[in-house]
């Protein structure tokens, strides 16, 4: 039996430093398309939240463009989103462990990794992400929906299209700051970024953030030989 | 002499006369801040009287002949509202209700002209994006300039009335002008122009309420104790009013709103949420550049390599 | 109308009655509002509907259809039971006081001289007993039982508020309500107008429906008043002009007779045309028909009208039957006795009853010509449009000739509105495509057949060669030129009688009106009504002056209003017997001591006496009549007839079925149907989104009303499991036709003599042609039976079955 959060294509390949596997090529095209999506909607759903930023719609060729455009986008990130959410909702599933991290997230913050439990492919500030994500995705392709009135214009109330436009804002506003928060978080730990553009980081980054994973990997490593690297 | 607002039953001018709207009139543009006008127009307003309206459909003829729009050929579907609801073709409706009334047990059939209000507040104005596509003037008029429109459709749900409708061959918002471009040139709407019983009057707004006080007065000798003037406060009054025999029940014509205002939905949306949602964006921007300055990165060190390298041996 | 449209703003109390004013005339229905808005008029709707017009009305009462004679006897009664008469103008104005006849009497709703096989009557004794002196007998007292205000009385004292609700379903106390409403206008200074249209005509008693609400206006002294009168709201733009300029068939211009075969010289149609007065005094100022008969002939015929020839009388035909209305030329047609016809502005196979009957009688021509701008559905009756127009094309061998002709907008001259105004209008397009203006297309005709008649002679074609054709552009006579010759012009100079030696008008010049008119062939004018229209002082129809002295609504230099320009008929009647107003507010014309002057022309000579000259100038007896004479067909009373499909036998003369002197054609007789087979009363109406058949040409008008819908109750949708919008089947025991269902709180059944009535409500507006969707009219439905004085279809009241279906399989 394989821990949850042992994905497909996660492996360690021995060496100096050691590399480890940590996400296959589908799986980062998928997370790109869904960031590039995610990025288009924020500028042009920003575009149509404020004024002063109505500009960006020049992005996208106009106005009517940036309306048109925008819930089709929504739609690619929904389905684009749902394959990242079955490739890593195993592995995103809460853990004891979980709540010991968090009650440490001030070490952390404070530069005091060390003083944290030891944690899987994901610690809570990821799994929060991935959750928060996939809530307020359904939320905004929901809401998104009952206001998208060239194709669904009956399918809901006026007073019903004011709430959901209503939610949709706040639930935009909301994914934006966790996506910040995803970002910076990936700029923050260094070597981060490697897994989603090589797919693999280095042994000592795996230590350091996900030690528990690396032990597991290691485990399994012991009876298997590694798999091709990933290509 | 620039045009004034004329009465529909005058005769309009026969001379060329220059439009009397322009940008300098706007006291309000959608998603945009703009001087205050350079002068004040006096305020104009269309008078409804339900009470003397026969539910002709004249209004409603005049109305796609002087914009040229071009409806649909519908069907009957057991009632005389034709086409059945405002359109992007139709930007006035008669809507016909056959009401009981329970204190003379008489039938009333009340017909109500439906269509923009032109609120002093408008919450289409409010709720639009995109900049200029809806202005305000200084005579009261709300007009949505097409060239602006993105056809987001904000504006339905910031409406009161439900009156704005967007179109779905050029993806852009419709309703009544209060044919801003005859009152432009001194006209009246064509509506007002082609009512045979004067059941629709255009003027100056305080000329209407004169009239409505007039008609008001009318309809109290004759029983209507509850007749009044539908001019709701909560939208900051309408250039488009009502003369109702049952003011009190504004619901009964056709679900007139009896005290329509901006949603609060609506206000939380273009007021609370672009706030809340510009600070909580900046807070977490913030708090990152923050935090990488006090704290630095997050790096992977020597050691950590070494015992990872280490676990690798040990369980190779 | 006597009055007009914009007098209907004087007036205090509305009455709709038989017209649905809101709907179909909603630009005149103006003056009704502003009467209500300025003068605090109120508004009283009568129908079987809930009107548009009920919807603004002050007070609505249900009626069944095809029952106001009842409804308004009964209002009559009320009056003369509860002293709500204008005594001083019944006494003086009307026939009141004069004595009938012995030997007339009314029993079980027939009066004397009744030949039910002829189906009319003998109606000698309807006269008034003359006396030694050659006048007619007159009691002023009105003691003399057998005097007309008796006779009336004991005529309506059947009318009760009971008998009334049992007959026409209207509930007692909202009757009453009218009734008292309506009475409280008996006062001089109170006034109410009637306003009517097709609900009234469109009977077999048409004619009397209006009669009797003419003579309540007259109880009321509502006659020739300001805010009164009787006013027919007439159909078309220029229905008014058709009758006027005598398109019928047995009419000439200005209400003249074309003549009977009986009538076969002048002597003979002069001699029962001498109007002697009938009491001392009195204008009759019909004793003038010889002069504008004359004129007619001469502006007809020139030269070839002398008075060595009788004025080419021997030219006009002589009718062999009453007169060819429609009715009879289809039934005729039916026959095979008509070989060709001609379709000016006109679609019958929409327009007349039993449309079946219609398409089988068109069918039967060698030819048909249709001049219409619209693609009418009688020029396409041969052609199968599946089930709305269901022929057989390859058996139709009819001809059908298209001559596309030009709107209002596209032409110039005058229209005459229902207030008698000749109204000028200029063109504000051009004819599209091949449309030709009428005028060209007649005189077209007319230089063809004379050319044929040139060249093959034939038997009489002295009529036709001899016709005046002096415009100056034979192929295309403008509208100017047609005006001038019926304002009139005098054929030689004409000389004072009284003084030889003055010139009253020279040769060639246009009369100043028909005042000038002559019998010795000097004049000439072609409807002698219309004289003053076009004279000297120029087109008096295009005045465009809307100034209104004090505010009288009268507008007298706006166009042009026959007779003289007079705007209110019977003005004389608006002041007292000494010749002052009844109502100083209300002021048309006073008599200052010496002649009559006001804001109206006077209809009196100027200089006539008040307490000699009665003010019905056009009657031999200077008073109006409540008593007809023998002038209507079926009475010199009104009584109440069933229409001839009604949902119950007739309550006063059960053994009646409808109007006993009305014409009914043999195998017509056999489609009347029972209210066994047939148990739901229809009726028939326009809406105010379209006109006729004209408008579902039209885009904008298809869009406000697009398909074909019938009305009905919620109880009988209810009964017939019938739901909103849905499909239905209307069937009579003539055609059928499938609508939308409109289930509507406005219609509600009636309690008509113990039975409860439903009513189906079908307007007319639908056809096969045009862009709104196709349908139907009620013509599929509605019985081939007229009014027995001028054969207006009965469209208003007869019997049919509904039932739930699925719509028409439409290829």
């Amino acid at each position: 039996m394989e821990p949850d959060d042992i994905e497909t294509g996660d492996a360690i390949r021995p060496g100096k430093p050691v590399v480890v596997d940590r996400y296959k090529k589908g799986a980062r095209i998928n997370h790109w398309i869904t960031a590039a999506c995610l990025i288009l909607l924020a500028l042009s759903g920003l575009a149509l939240f404020h004024p002063s930023l109505f500009f960006l719609t020049g992005l996208f060729g106009g106005g009517q463009n940036t309306r048109a455009l925008h819930p089709w986008i929504g739609v690619v990130l929904f389905f684009s989103f749902a394959g990242l959410f079955f490739r890593f909702w195993r592995a995103n599933l809460p853990k004891r462990v979980d709540a010991e991290w968090l009650a440490h997230a001030n070490d952390l913050l404070a530069g005091h990794e060390e003083k944290m439990p030891e944690v899987g492919k994901y610690n809570a500030g990821q799994k929060f992400i991935f959750w928060s994500m996939t809530t307020l995705i359904v939320i905004l392709i929901g809401t998104g929906i009952l206001i998208w009135d060239q194709y669904f214009y009956a399918w809901a109330t006026i007073p019903q299209k004011r709430v959901a436009v209503l939610a949709h804002s706040l639930a935009a506003v909301v994914i934006i700051c966790v996506w910040i928060v995803h970002v910076y978080a990936a700029i923050w730990v260094r070597g981060t970024i490697n897994a989603m553009t090589r797919g693999s980081v280095t042994g000592g980054w795996a230590w350091r953030h996900h030690r528990l994973w690396l032990k597991e990997l290691a485990e399994r490593h012991k009876f298997k030989k590694p798999t091709a690297p990933a290509e | 002499m620039e045009p004034s607002p004329h009465t529909a039953q005058s005769n309009p001018p026969v001379s060329n006369v220059v439009s009397n709207l322009s940008e300098r009139d706007l006291v309000r543009r959608s998603a945009s801040t703009i001087p205050p006008p350079a002068r004040q127009l006096e305020p104009v307003a269309k008078l409804i009287d339900v009470s003397k309206c026969i539910g002709c459909k004249a209004c409603q003829s005049a109305c796609i002949e002087w914009n040229d729009t071009s409806p649909a050929i519908e069907t009957n579907v057991g009632v005389y509202e034709n086409p059945h609801d405002l359109t992007p073709e139709m930007f006035t409706l008669m809507r016909f209700t056959e009401w009981d009334n329970p204190q003379t047990g008489n039938l009333e059939w009340l017909i109500r002209k439906d269509g923009c209000m032109h609120c002093e507040d408008p919450g289409c104005l409010k709720a639009c994006p995109a900049p200029g596509a809806i202005v305000q003037y200084s005579n009261g008029i709300v007009d949505f300039v097409h060239e602006n429109c993105i056809g987001c459709g904000y504006c339905v749900k910031g409406c009161p009335f439900d009156i704005p409708r967007i179109s779905k061959v050029d993806h852009k918002a419709y309703k009544c002008t209060l044919c801003s471009d005859r009152v432009a040139v001194g006209q009246g709407p064509a509506c007002a122009k082609a009512c045979p019983t004067h059941a629709i009057s255009f003027g100056t707004k305080e000329d209407m309420n004169k009239l409505a006080d007039s008609r008001i007065k009318d309809l109290k000798s004759r029983g209507y104790d509850n007749a009044g003037l539908y001019d709701p406060q909560g939208v900051g009054g309408t250039h488009v009013m009502y003369v109702l025999h049952h003011n009190d029940q504004p619901e009964i014509y056709a679900n007139l709103p009896r005290d329509p205002r901006i949603s609060p939905v609506v206000n939380a949306w273009k007021g609370m949420a672009k706030y809340v949602g510009f600070a909580a964006m900046g807070l977490a921007a913030a708090a990152g550049i923050l935090h990488s300055a006090f704290v630095g990165p997050n790096r992977v060190t020597r050691e950590d390599e070494e015992k990872a390298e280490n676990l690798v041996k040990d369980n190779a | 109308m006597t009055n007009s449209w914009t007098d209907i703003r004087n007036t205090d109390l509305v009455v709709i009655m038989g017209g649905n004013a809101a709907e179909a005339h909603p630009c005149g229905f103006k003056w009704v509002t502003e009467a209500k808005a300025n003068r605090g008029a109120k508004l009283i709707v009568v129908d079987p509907r809930y009107t548009r017009s009920a919807s603004v009305s002050d007070f609505y009462a249900p009626i069944r259809q095809g029952t106001d004679i009842a409804f308004l006897l009964g209002v009559i009664n009320y009056c003369m039971l509860n002293d709500k008469v204008q005594w001083e103008y019944v006494k003086a104005f009307t026939n009141a006081t004069y004595v009938v006849k012995d030997g007339f009497a009314y029993q079980d709703g027939l009066f004397t001289g009744y030949d039910e096989n002829k189906r009319d009557y003998d109606r000698s004794t309807w006269d008034y007993q003359i006396g030694p002196d050659g006048f007619a007998v007159v009691d002023e007292t009105l003691q003399n039982p057998r005097c007309v205000w008796n006779m009336l009385k004991a005529h309506v004292a059947t009318y009760t508020p009971e008998m009334v609700e049992r007959i026409c379903g209207t509930p007692k106390d909202k009757f009453l309500k009218v009734a008292q409403m309506i009475a409280e206008c008996s006062t001089p200074t109170k006034t109410m107008t009637s306003m009517y249209a097709l609900g009234w005509t469109q009977h077999s008693k048409g004619s009397q429906n209006i009669r009797c609400m003419a003579m309540l206006q007259l109880i009321l002294g509502n006659i020739g008043v300001r805010g009164g009168g009787m006013n027919a709201l007439r159909g078309h733009s220029n229905i008014q002009g058709l009758t006027d300029v005598g398109l019928m068939s047995n009419l000439l211009p200005g209400y003249m007779n074309i003549p009977v075969e009986k009538e076969a010289d002048f002597a003979t149609y002069m001699s029962s045309r001498a109007f002697k007065p009938l009491r001392p005094n009195q204008t009759s100022y019909w004793q003038n028909y010889k002069k504008f008969f004359v004129s007619f002939q001469k502006a007809m015929w020139g030269d070839a009208a002398t008075a060595q020839n009788d004025f080419a009388y021997h030219y006009l035909p002589k009718l062999d039957v009453p007169a060819y209305d429609v009715l009879r030329t289809f039934e005729l047609m039916h026959q095979g006795k008509v070989n060709g016809y001609f379709c000016q502005g006109f679609n019958p196979l929409l327009a007349f009853p039993n449309r079946q009957k219609i398409t089988e009688s068109l069918s039967k021509l060698k030819w048909l010509v249709t001049m219409d701008p619209l693609d009418t559905e009688t020029s396409r009756f041969w052609e199968n449009h599946g089930v709305y127009n269901n022929v057989d094309t390859a058996s139709i061998k009819t001809e059908v000739i298209q001559l596309p002709s030009t709107c209002f907008a596209e032409d110039f001259g005058a229209l005459t509105n229902s207030g008698r105004w000749l109204q000028w209008h200029w063109a504000g397009g051009t004819p599209p495509g091949e449309a030709k203006r009428d005028n060209w297309i007649m005189a077209q005709i007319h230089r063809r057949l004379r050319a044929l008649y040139e060249k093959e002679g034939g038997p009489f074609p002295d009529p036709i060669l001899g016709l005046t054709w002096n415009y100056a552009d034979p192929d295309e006579p403008t509208a100017e030129e047609l005006a001038k010759e019926m304002n009139g012009y005098a054929v030689e100079t004409l000389y004072d009688p009284a003084d030889p030696s003055k010139v009253v008008l020279e040769k060639g010049k246009q009369v100043v009106n028909f005042s000038v008119l002559r019998d010795d062939g000097s004049t000439a004018c072609g409807c002698w009504i219309y004289s003053g229209c076009f004279n000297e002082a120029g087109n008096n129809m295009a005045r465009r002056d809307n100034s209104d002295p004090d505010d009288t609504g009268a507008y007298p230099n706006w166009t042009f209003a026959w007779p003289l320009n007079r705007r209110i008929l019977y003005n004389r009647a608006s002041a007292d017997v000494q010749g002052k107003p009844w109502d100083p507010t209300r002021k048309l014309i006073a008599w200052d001591g010496t002649k009559w002057s006001g804001y109206d022309v006077p209809d009196i000579a100027p200089n006539a006496k008040p307490d000699v000259v009665g003010p019905f100038i056009m009657n031999q007896e200077g008073t109006a009549r409540l008593f007809a004479r023998g002038l209507m067909r079926e009475g010199p009373f009104p009584v109440h007839y069933e229409p001839f499909e009604a949902p119950i036998a007739n309550v006063i003369a059960p053994k009646i079925r409808g109007n006993p002197a009305a014409r009914v054609f043999q195998d017509d007789l056999k489609q009347f149907a029972t209210s066994e087979e047939f148990p739901y009363a229809a009726t028939s109406y326009r809406l105010t989104e379209h006109f006729h058949y004209w408008t579902k040409h039209n885009r904008v008008n298809a869009v406000l009303q697009p398909e074909f819908f019938v009305e009905i109750s919620e109880q009988l949708a209810k009964e017939k499991g019938i739901t909103p919008g849905s499909w239905v089947r209307v069937w009579s025991k003539r055609g059928e036709v499938k609508a939308k269902a409109v289930v509507t709180k406005r219609i509600k059944p009636l309690m008509c003599d113990g039975k409860l009535v439903h009513v189906v409500g079908i307007p007319l507006h639908w056809g096969f042609m045009g862009a709104a969707r196709k349908g139907w009219g009620p013509n599929s439905l509605t019985p081939f039976v007229g009014d027995a004085n001028i054969e207006t279809p009965e469209y208003k009241a007869f019997l049919v079955n509904i039932e739930p279906t699925t719509g028409p399989v439409t290829s």
